[in-house]
């Protein structure tokens, strides 16, 4: 089962604090995988404008890193600035790295002049065209994020190596919000888009647990014809997307996502105040159903993380913290580890009724029931 | 040799090897109390009165002569409308075990004479195709090993329940509810639905028992099951009452009993969980119901409208005005629109390669709930033989087809298809359903399945029994004559219909729980279907498995 962790702070912290936390965990993974997904950057020797946007991945070949670059200048994006990964020998297992890279882009001036919505597909549809041109060419280019102040980085091995491999150890890189994975291999090949957390358009969960509604899902999700809805070497990135779907293309508040993934049932659904609304989006959004021992831990653009659990809660997860930093963990050991100067005693576990939502600035946990009334005017 | 003439035989005369069921009858055993001549359906074995003949010499007198004995026995009758259709009632009465029908397993002679009268024969119940269907071969093989546990069947919650009718895309529904506009009513049942078999098909008593059963499964057992009513009405009784939400009424090409129907809508205390247009059945494609003359009792004419005794075939197709497809929009609407655009409409038809034409029609038409495919395996109440044996397509190639055809557009939650025709033939109606469902189907119609576990129906794909269409049920499942439907007790089939129910719910579970799911209907979950055959595996996108 793979481990999850999340710490989100007022103070940029080092992402390898996180990966401390992995270790705390460390029976749940085999080292086949390590996902982390950093929001609210702070360099120390660059000055980022969290407006430009970071693009994130491996160049596998100087022949990929050249065409990078090209392909980069030919959409119009101009390098800002350059992460230089203080790479240690040895501590990464795989041998065709050429380059991990983080680099910020300023925006062409005539992207920058458009509408929210267009400046977002452009910038998926830039990650999504590298990532062809990356499988075009024998997978030796791979592309995580394209996005305004978030970075990824995914890679095989033991999360502990990792950061040390990639000097993340050296508190060049920090930022307020970071999500790691410790990846267990399950079903499918070892492939580094199956690494979590996953990515789109500024969304980004991660699961640990399979979905076993997978196909239908996935299915289901093809059927919206919508280019980011791609991917699915993983049965866990449909989380992701279906967070989208929800908040994107739906519009709806973060709350409906448990209302979409794990409704209620029929008798529960029969004594909610607005029980006839959250049944018809029950059948609407019925193929999205997911199934599985699944903690879910997301976070968004304004650095808001939500944590919820499958229906069955095989898996619990745990939130602790205080005011300013808060933690989420799929085991309590994790989150010991990352904030130990709690108090334990107002540490949650969330039942499977509940979304957990740390807002952006940090005061105090929300915990939210979906037996809640339902805070939208479409169920009024 | 003797000449011909002396010979009483003709083109047509058969013998006892020559019919598909023999009588077995052990004179010894026999008390020849008349209990197997009384129940047989078809006056197949009479009792008979025989003399024998006993040579007599008496060597040492120089005498020959003879002795006479007399005996009585049951006989078999050899000639066609009284041959042994194997239903067995013989040795069901029997009380000392003396007589059975065995099946002929010699190529038997009456294949050749089935057209008496110039007339070909029909029958009711199934196609018989003996022999394991490619359902039965299917096996839920993407078993939760590793990072998924496997669920426990018995004490984790499972919602099992199905949407019957049509959904929104979610975006559409969140628009219409907030500007307060019209959404597509749906019904949350369980997913194996009885499937319809009109009243004048089925007994008063077996109708009854039906219903009596379906409303134990709603309102004790918790399990929402729906019937449908097939085509001939209902009676008024149930119309008016509150046991009309647990079923779909069929509206077909006869409209048998809809006056009764639309007379009774003002009365309504609850809308009907649906209705459902007949355009086809599988087990007859392309031809319309059939009520033989001998089932239309005073009762089923006044509830259909027609006179007593009357032959009610109903055309193949719905009058048209000018196609098919403008016809089914038009009823679909009108419909809709007589009960007040709160029940959900869909169509039956049968299964066929011009399925997917007509779904795609109704994914078009906003006011079609679902599409219901019977397939080949169908049941019926009477039939030609030839429309049974040959005319159809196979229910699970054509589910799939159209349901992959919905999930390329995108509509797979919008459009419920429903799917029909031999599921349980062999019994496993649970392993059957569930397969289906994970082909595509929302759901799944069982007909013959239920009459043979709830009632006991003796029909097999032997041809065992098979006489539906002629009014003569040795169980009282389909007959309207009183002295035969009261064999059967509306309270037993009731209740054999919440332990179908409940057997169903608990294998759905165990089927569910080690693919690790539990939380909604794995409908379309093809990564768990696999089959020791690669050409159905490639047809059917799903694994090959050896």
């Amino acid at each position: 089962m793979c481990r999850l962790a999340l710490k989100t702070a007022s103070d940029p912290f080092s992402p390898y604090e996180v990966l401390t936390a992995m270790e705390a965990m460390q029976e749940g993974y085999d080292g086949s995988g390590l996902g982390l997904l950093l929001r609210g950057l702070q360099f120390d020797d660059y000055k980022y404008n969290p407006k430009n946007p970071i693009l994130s991945g491996i160049a596998h070949s100087e022949k990929a890193w050249h065409r990078l670059n090209k392909f980069m200048d030919e959409r119009g994006f101009e390098l800002r600035y350059d992460h230089e990964f203080e790479t240690q020998a040895g501590k990464i297992e795989a041998k065709d790295r050429y380059r991990y890279f983080l680099r910020v882009y300023k925006m062409p001036a005539t992207l920058a002049a458009k509408s929210e919505e267009e400046i977002e597909t452009e910038l998926m549809m830039t990650r999504l065209a590298l990532r062809k041109n990356g499988e075009d060419h024998g997978n030796d280019l791979t592309a995580f994020s394209f996005w305004p102040d978030v970075v990824t980085i995914k890679e095989v091995g033991w999360p502990l190596d990792i950061g040390d491999g990639l000097g993340l150890n050296d508190s060049r890189i920090k930022s307020r919000v970071c999500m790691a994975q410790g990846r267990q291999n399950t079903n499918y090949g070892i492939n580094l888009y199956a690494c979590h957390p996953f990515f789109i358009q500024g969304i980004a969960s991660m699961t640990n647990g399979e979905n076993t509604a997978f196909v239908p899902i996935r299915d289901w999700l093809l059927g919206k014809h919508f280019p980011g809805y791609t991917g699915y070497q993983s049965d866990s990135e449909t989380f992701t997307h279906i967070l989208h779907y929800t908040l994107k293309q739906l519009q709806l508040p973060l709350q409906a996502f448990k209302h979409i993934i794990t409704p209620l049932c029929n008798e529960e659904l029969a004594n909610h105040p607005q029980g006839e609304f959250l049944t018809g989006l029950r059948n609407t959004c019925r193929r999205l159903i997911i199934d599985g021992p699944n903690a879910v831990i997301a976070t968004l653009p304004d650095e808001s993380c939500m944590l919820v659990m499958d229906q069955k809660k095989l898996r619990p997860a745990t939130v602790g913290g205080r005011e300013g930093v808060w933690s989420f963990a799929s085991e309590m050991c994790g989150v010991d580890a990352m904030i130990p100067d709690r108090d334990p005693a107002n540490d949650f576990q969330p039942m499977r009724e509940h979304t957990i939502i740390v807002p952006p600035e940090r005061k105090e946990l929300t915990i939210w029931s979906q037996h809640d009334p339902y805070p939208l005017d479409q169920a009024a | 040799m003797v000449s011909a003439r002396s010979v009483s035989v003709g083109p047509g005369s058969l013998s006892y090897t020559d019919l598909p069921w023999i009588i077995q009858h052990r004179e010894d055993r026999c008390t020849l109390c008349g209990h197997c001549t009384a129940v047989c359906p078809k006056e197949a074995i009479y009792l008979a009165y025989r003399r024998q003949r006993m040579p007599k010499l008496d060597v040492l007198k120089k005498k020959r002569g003879n002795e006479y004995r007399t005996f009585v026995g049951i006989r078999q009758r050899k000639n066609m409308a009284n041959a042994c259709i194997g239903c067995s009632m013989c040795s069901m009465v029997c009380p000392n075990e003396a007589i059975q029908p065995v099946p002929n397993d010699n190529e038997h002679r009456t294949l050749f004479f089935n057209n008496q009268k110039g007339v070909p024969t029909k029958r009711g119940g199934r196609r018989n195709k003996t022999g394991s269907t490619l359902l039965d071969r299917m096996m839920f093989n993407r078993i939760s090993m590793l990072t998924d546990p496997a669920l426990d069947a018995g004490r984790h919650e499972f919602n099992v329940t199905t949407t019957l009718g049509r959904t929104l895309d979610p975006a559409e529904f969140l628009k219409r509810t907030k500007e307060g506009g019209w959404i597509p009513p749906t019904r949350e049942i369980f997913p194996f639905v009885i499937g319809s078999m009109s009243f004048g098909a089925l007994s008063p008593n077996m109708w009854l028992g039906l219903l009596q059963g379906v409303a134990y499964c709603n309102e004790v057992l918790g399990i929402p099951v729906v019937m449908c009513t097939g085509e001939g009405g209902c009676p008024p009784w149930v119309l008016k009452s509150p046991y009309l939400k647990y079923i779909i009424l069929q509206i077909a090409s006869g409209y048998f009993g809809w006056d009764e129907i639309i007379r009774a809508i003002p009365d309504m205390q609850c809308d009907p969980a649906a209705i459902e247009i007949k355009y086809g059945q599988g087990a007859k494609p392309g031809d319309g119901g059939l009520l033989m003359w001998y089932k239309v009792s005073k009762l089923i004419a006044r509830l259909r409208g027609v006179p007593e005794g009357v032959d009610l075939p109903s055309p193949p197709v719905h009058q048209t005005l000018y196609s098919i497809e403008e016809s089914v929009m038009k009823m679909i609407q009108t419909l809709s629109t007589a009960f007040g655009h709160k029940v959900p409409i869909y169509p039956k038809i049968s299964a066929s390669t011009s399925a997917k034409s007509v779904l795609n029609n109704l994914v078009r038409n906003p006011y079609a709930g679902g599409l219901l495919i019977d397939g080949i395996d169908g049941g019926t109440g009477a039939a030609f033989n030839v429309s049974l044996d040959a005319t159809g397509h196979p229910i699970a190639s054509n589910v799939r087809e159209c349901y992959l055809d919905l999930v390329k557009q995108g509509k797979q939650n919008e459009i419920p298809i429903f799917a029909a025709g031999g599921i349980g033939k062999n019994g496993n109606v649970t392993q059957n359903g569930m397969a289906l469902i994970m082909l595509g189907a929302s759901g799944v119609h069982i007909g013959k399945y239920i009459m043979q576990s709830a009632a006991g129906c003796l029909g097999n794909e032997r041809n065992r029994c098979n006489v539906c269409n002629v009014g003569i049920c040795p169980k009282g499942i389909t007959s309207q004559n009183p002295k035969l439907y009261r064999r059967l007790d509306p309270d037993l089939v009731a209740e054999r219909v919440g332990e179908v129910f409940m057997s169903i719910r608990t294998e759905m579970k165990k089927i569910m729980a080690p693919l690790g799911r539990s939380q909604s209907l794995p409908v379309g979950m093809s990564d768990a279907l696999g089959i020791v055959d690669k050409d159905v595996a490639d047809r059917l996108d799903i694994k090959y498995v050896c």
